[in-house]
């Protein structure tokens, strides 16, 4: 089921590993390493943002390209480990 | 000592024993059981610890369990919670939730703590404090809410064992009720102890398939609401388990008195004594200590693992030392729990075949039928 407006679930937050220099979301007892694209739109998850909302920021930084099908799939598969949920319930 | 022949990479979690105090007295404690003596009374000081944590920062650790013992018997716990929000790492309290005060737990959500982990021994208030050896149950059902209330993402564990596992059903039930996120179902993993009450705590095949089943039923139910963890029972196992993912591979343990470690049980491995962090950095004990290259990567290994028929070398890197230590005598024999060890036979002879109880007055005759625990003290350790 796609996110209305996503946002990272308690006790799950973004890290910056400085010593293998990479982006990781950390959660209870877990590390998950994130590319370039998962840190740009898990930054975006605010539980204000809709996935439109996002995809549009996204899409408006990478010259008009549409991304939200992306976008979704990638949520989608972060929200089935609970580390993504919708604010809107 | 033969050469390492892998990259030693970092470690990604510190385990900190910060006490082996506890008002609890599981039998199946993974603390050493000489935790009553002399050298673990000099407990490593607060701003140690605060050192440490930075070391480890600096190393690339990302996970800290604060744990025991009971991490909550530390005065200074909010302090160290602190100062590993400072140096950026996920903190996760360990906790028995004896005791867990409101205003210290509120200060500890101040701090930055991360994560809370709370022990249920059962879902049974009377079968749970008679585990625990003490009565807390109802404290630590208050202590969940508060959590939950806190915000904290709460993580129930429930250790299993031949007077439990019956009722795995019910312990879902209730780390559901108690709202949280995480439930880690341990079987009982056979050192220090547990090693001590084997007899008392194994259980059959038939309840381990039964809550298996009951696991993978729940799982299907509950979705990513509440995530089961099954630690695997691996006396009922045929190729060991990958312990630890490989000896000094991700994690690292400090003991209360500063002594460092790959494992909880690795300080029983004769002729190698462990360094300690109040005399060398954490980064160089990690990687020149002769106890954590001891048994890195697969030169140190014998036959049968040398020649593995399975080629599993380095998918379980022939088990775990300190049980290949405590049932053959050798740690640096194959893990027994190996079919193609010449030591299996301990395994199955340990293992209890009979069938398990009729499933109606749960655990009643189990509990007749197996010898009384001996419980977790500092005194008689």
């Amino acid at each position: 089921m796609p996110f209305e407006r996503p946002q990272l679930a308690t006790g799950v937050r973004l890290h910056h590993d400085r010593v293998r220099e990479q982006h990781v979301l950390l959660f209870p007892e877990g590390a998950l390493v994130l590319n370039e694209t998962a840190v740009e739109v898990l930054e975006l998850c605010d539980g204000e943002r809709t996935l439109d909302d996002i995809a549009a920021v996204l899409g408006e930084r990478y010259e008009g390209a549409d991304v939200r099908d992306d976008v979704a799939e990638l949520l989608d598969g972060i929200g089935e480990r609970g580390l993504v949920v919708d604010a809107a319930g | 000592m033969p050469p390492v022949d892998v990259p030693v990479g970092n470690p990604l979690l510190l385990i900190a024993e910060l006490t082996y105090r506890c008002p609890l007295h599981c039998p199946y404690c993974s603390n050493p059981t000489d935790i009553g003596a002399e050298r673990y009374r000099d407990e490593l000081p607060g701003e140690d610890w605060q050192r440490v944590f930075r070391e480890a920062a600096d190393l690339g650790v990302l996970q800290l369990a604060l744990t025991g013992g009971e991490p909550m018997a530390r005065k200074e716990i909010v302090e160290l919670a602190r100062a590993a929000t400072a140096a950026g790492l996920y903190s996760t309290l360990v906790t028995s939730a004896m005791p867990f005060p409101r205003r210290r737990v509120e200060a500890l959500h101040a701090a930055g703590l991360d994560h809370v982990q709370i022990s249920f021994q059962h879902s049974d208030p009377v079968a749970a404090d008679e585990i625990g050896g003490t009565i807390a149950f109802e404290r630590k059902v208050k202590a969940a809410a508060l959590a939950r209330e806190l915000d904290f993402p709460l993580t129930v564990n429930c250790v299993l064992h031949r007077r439990n596992i019956d009722e795995v059903e019910s312990i879902i039930r209730m780390a559901e009720r108690l709202g949280a996120r995480r439930l880690e179902l341990a079987n009982t993993q056979y050192h220090g102890w547990a090693l001590l009450n084997r007899d008392a705590l194994m259980p059959t095949r038939a309840q381990l398939e039964h809550g298996e089943e009951v696991v993978r039923r729940e799982r299907e139910r509950l979705g990513p609401k509440l995530e089961i963890l099954w630690v695997l029972p691996d006396y009922y196992e045929e190729v060991p388990k990958p312990c630890m993912g490989g000896w000094a591979a991700d994690a690292i343990l400090v003991q209360p008195n500063g002594d460092v470690l790959p494992c909880q049980a690795a300080a029983s491995i004769p002729g190698l004594t462990p360094e300690n962090v109040r005399e060398r950095p954490l980064r160089e004990i990690w990687f020149e200590s002769e106890l954590f290259n001891a048994f890195r990567g697969t030169a140190w290994m014998q036959e049968p693992c040398l020649s593995c028929p399975l080629g599993r070398r380095h998918e379980d890197f022939g088990g775990c030392r300190c049980q290949a230590l405590a049932l053959t005598g050798d740690a640096a024999a194959t893990d027994p729990v190996c079919k193609f060890s010449p030591h299996h036979g301990v395994i199955t002879a340990a293992r209890r075949e009979e069938p398990a109880p009729a499933p109606a007055p749960a655990g009643a005759e189990a509990v007749a039928a197996a010898p009384p625990f001996v419980y977790r003290d500092l005194i008689r350790s």
